[in-house]
């Protein structure tokens, strides 16, 4: 009966190959076709891209960790989609490289906090968690306010997304670090240049309540207040009540 | 190697390696794992009919069964709003008053508004809606933009200096930094509407002085918006300044930081977030709260 494996055994080099093909069968026939059924990837013609400050408070929510505490991924069940909203589509995370989805809630999902809680709540909130949340374990991120964000390689940071496949422009690339202040300043000209590159609907705030200093609590809070808010597709499918 | 060999002792063939005298035994693996083996082949075919399984170019194969977690959802969502018809129809129906006059309606308004409050606005007005510094207590009578169940209705739908289109809209200037009022206007100010709610002790001199000169710079600054007795104006968002509620501190500094650096409020808008039923429930929840209060 094991004649043929007793054979194979003793071939190194075919036994290896045999076993690279006998366990590839499940991805091949697992993973392969996400990249071309029609259905993997939901359609959305109104997702947008991060801009530059946005981008730059993504980075430091990978930094500081915050994935390993709050998820970014609703799931199909009714218990989190009457909490949170309307479950994650696949779309919403098509520029996120890496995508935060996470698999540990020590937190509450965060996939549908954008525009949830003001600014104010959110600056308070990071300055100390238990001032407004009594019970709260989180830990506090004052020291955001008080560094400067580094935006010199934010054009770079963009150019990189670019490479794997985020449609971020020469223009976007080019006034990455301009972008970034202006959307914390509303008062300065380069606050134009930021509706005019992401859309009208871009939030355009002195996130951390301080218009003349760009900190890296600006790129937290703007970050934190377009999750779940590049595109409305969520909205638009069943588990969207009526609304 | 290849030599077959045959274990006296046990019978069964070993594989014909030896380590100081010591070979090993080539056992036949036990025929329960061939059972376990040949039973999850067949769990997998059966699997493969019934569930979405093999991929097929730009499709799949969607499985006996029809299985679709979003279809299962929007059921499962469908037959718990069927569920819950039974009083948030009436909720939908009746007026404040009608439902506020029904006790049975009240329990399920408690019991659904306390977790829509937790989930949505425990985290800035606390789990017991007593708020916090820089956002207001609603178990109070003192409401900025008006405690009638419509008004509150029409703020939570709305929210403040939101970036909802009908979005209710305040602010207050900061006399201070944008040099509007100077440092000693500001304190005799910041004086004059702490006496409001603390009258100073008799005989203090110094201080009626202030609470004179304060009165002044606070006909020709504030009334617009706070009123000529301070109550405030909830057409504005400006509060009342004579009532013991503050949301932003009551002591001295806390106040002339406010009069210096303005303030801004922002509420979100729930429209869109929360459907129709869902914010009625949370008036009535904190219409409810207020009234347990004495």
């Amino acid at each position: 009966m094991f004649g043929f494996h007793y054979k194979l055994e003793r071939k190194a080099i075919s036994f290896t190959l045999a076993i690279i093909f006998v366990a590839s069968i499940g991805g091949l026939v697992e993973i392969a076709p996400l990249f071309t059924i029609q259905q993997t990837v939901e359609e959305a013609p109104d997702m947008r891209v991060y801009t530059p400050l946005e981008l730059a408070g993504r980075n430091i929510y990978v930094r500081e960790g915050c994935y390993a505490c709050h998820s970014q991924m609703i799931r199909t069940l009714r218990d989190e989609v009457e909490r949170y909203g309307p479950y994650s589509l696949a779309v919403e995370s098509k520029y996120d490289h890496p995508m935060l989805w996470g698999s540990k809630r020590t937190g509450p999902d965060l996939a549908r906090v954008g525009g949830k809680y003001s600014d104010d709540w959110h600056l308070a909130h990071m300055i100390n968690p238990r001032d407004l949340v009594p019970q709260s374990i989180m830990p506090d991120y004052a020291r955001l306010l008080r560094t400067q964000l580094r935006t010199d390689d934010l054009g770079r940071h963009l150019k990189a997304m670019r490479a794997v496949g985020v449609p971020y422009t020469d223009e976007m690339i080019a006034n990455a670090a301009a972008d970034a202040k202006g959307q914390a300043t509303p008062d300065d000209p380069a606050a134009e240049g930021v509706t005019k590159r992401y859309g009208e609907a871009t939030n355009v705030r002195a996130f951390d309540g301080r218009p003349d200093q760009l900190t890296e609590m600006d790129a937290m809070i703007a970050y934190l207040q377009i999750l779940g808010r590049l595109t409305d597709a969520a909205y638009k499918t069943a588990a969207a009540p009526g609304r | 190697m290849s030599v077959e060999q045959r274990d006296p002792h046990s019978g069964y063939l070993t594989t014909g390696h030896e380590w100081n005298g010591i070979t090993e035994l080539n056992t036949p693996v036990p025929r329960p794992v061939y059972v376990f083996l040949i039973l999850t082949v067949v769990f997998s075919v059966v699997y493969w009919v019934l569930m979405p399984a093999w991929p097929l170019g730009s499709s799949f194969t969607k499985g006996l069964l029809g299985a679709d977690d979003r279809a299962a959802l929007a059921r499962s969502i469908q037959q718990a709003t069927a569920t819950r018809s039974a009083w948030t129809d009436q909720i939908a129906g009746k007026s404040f008053a009608e439902i506020e006059a029904d006790p049975r309606l009240m329990a399920d308004v408690r019991r659904a508004g306390h977790t829509l409050f937790g989930d949505n606005c425990s985290v800035c007005h606390g789990r017991d809606a007593r708020g916090g510094k820089g956002f207001p207590n609603l178990t109070t009578s003192s409401w900025l933009w008006g405690g009638s169940p419509e008004a509150i209705a029409e703020t939570i739908r709305v929210g403040i200096n939101a970036p909802h289109a009908d979005s209710r809209v305040s602010q207050m200037p900061a006399f201070g930094r944008d040099g509007i009022l100077k440092r000693d206007e500001m304190e005799n100010v910041v004086a004059y509407v702490l006496s409001l709610s603390k009258p100073p002790a008799l005989g203090d001199k110094v201080a009626a002085e202030r609470i004179t000169a304060g009165k002044a710079v606070f006909a020709a600054n504030c009334v617009a918006c706070h009123g000529a007795e301070a109550k405030g104006n909830p057409e504005l968002g400006a509060p009342d300044l004579t009532d013991a509620h503050w949301i932003h501190g009551n002591d001295e500094n806390s106040i002339y930081a406010d009069v210096w650096g303005g303030l801004k409020g922002q509420m979100p808008g729930w429209e869109g977030r929360l459907t129709p039923i869902e914010r009625k429930i949370l008036v009535l929840y904190l219409i409810d709260l207020r009234s347990k209060r004495p």
